[in-house]
């Protein structure tokens, strides 16, 4: 009788228990998809979009929207976390593997200073693009991404807080050395990991 | 398209916490074009992760604020001078 009961509830018990699980310190759940921007909404039109990587030693790499498009594309679903405390489950995205981006790029480097579409920079350790941990993605939720949450493109990078996922992304520049960006510069973590609650320099 | 940014005078609160003086009525110089006004007339995004004040003629930034637990960080690279006015 323990046994049949504790069967059938598993599933419900095992998914509150995983919700929890998925929670890093410090942060609460949202159905919605809140919009933190620190400038204007930089409007993109297709035809006038480009991604590029530079590489330290001077090589650019570029993609045209059709050129994008083309690639292999992933469908990856993740939980992403916010440094303002929300978090979100199950977010379902589309778009292009870093790893695709990078298959045919030689490099060295360390670093990445990813840069935006109005001027939103942001930096990572390079190795934290790689192995299918993070993508350009150009649709959310089965619809185009939309320009307020960083339509036509926007990185992602769910393991680390939605401050590194740049929206509007135009390139990546690849650096033998760390060079912070917008918010790293302004008092937030370099590095940003939600599970060590990186918020701040500093913590 | 509506105003996607806050009112300059948004920054009177956060700031007054730092300075003694009312920083929004202090003149400000954008390090990108020169324009020249009231700290109180930039375009403000935020507040949250940090508040961005842009320069109305130009959109770039001329001062952040980052407030956290115990502590603040303001980055005004983007002002080249700030006159404040005071008493003789
Ligand atoms: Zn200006």
């Amino acid at each position: 009788m323990g046994g049949f009961v504790s069967i059938i509830s598993r599933g419900f018990h095992g998914r509150r228990r995983d919700e929890g699980d998925r929670l890093p310190p410090g942060q609460y759940l949202v159905e919605d998809f809140p919009v933190l921007s620190a400038g204007p909404t930089p409007r993109v039109p297709p035809e006038r979009w480009e991604f590029a990587i530079d590489t330290e030693a001077g090589v650019t790499h570029r993609w045209t929207w059709p050129e994008f498009l083309a690639l292999p594309q992933e469908t990856p679903t993740v939980d992403i976390h916010c440094v303002t405390e929300w978090s979100k489950l199950d977010t379902s995205w589309e778009g292009v593997s870093l790893d695709t981006l990078l298959e045919n790029v030689d490099t060295a480097a360390d670093y990445a200073l990813v840069h935006s579409y109005g001027g939103y920079t942001t930096n990572l350790p390079l190795e934290d693009l790689l192995d299918g941990k993070a993508w350009i993605v150009h649709r959310f939720g089965g619809e185009e991404l939309q320009p307020q949450h960083g339509g036509p493109a926007r990185l992602l990078v769910p393991h680390l807080y939605f401050w590194k996922s740049a929206k509007w992304v135009r390139g990546i520049r690849l650096l033998d050395d760390d060079r912070p960006g917008f918010w790293e510069t302004a008092g937030y973590h370099n590095y940003g990991d939600p599970w060590r609650e990186q918020r701040y320099e500093g913590d | 398209m509506t105003a996607e940014h806050l009112d300059g005078n948004t920054l009177a609160g956060p700031l007054g916490e730092l300075f003694a003086v009312d920083v929004t009525t202090a003149t400000g110089r954008c390090a990108n074009c020169g324009l020249t006004g009231p700290i109180g007339s930039l375009h403000v995004y935020g507040p949250d992760p940090g508040l961005v004040g842009r320069c109305p003629g130009c959109e770039e930034v001329v001062l952040r604020l980052v407030r956290g637990p115990g502590r603040a960080w303001l980055d005004m690279r983007g002002t080249v001078t700030l006159r404040v006015d005071l008493p003789d």
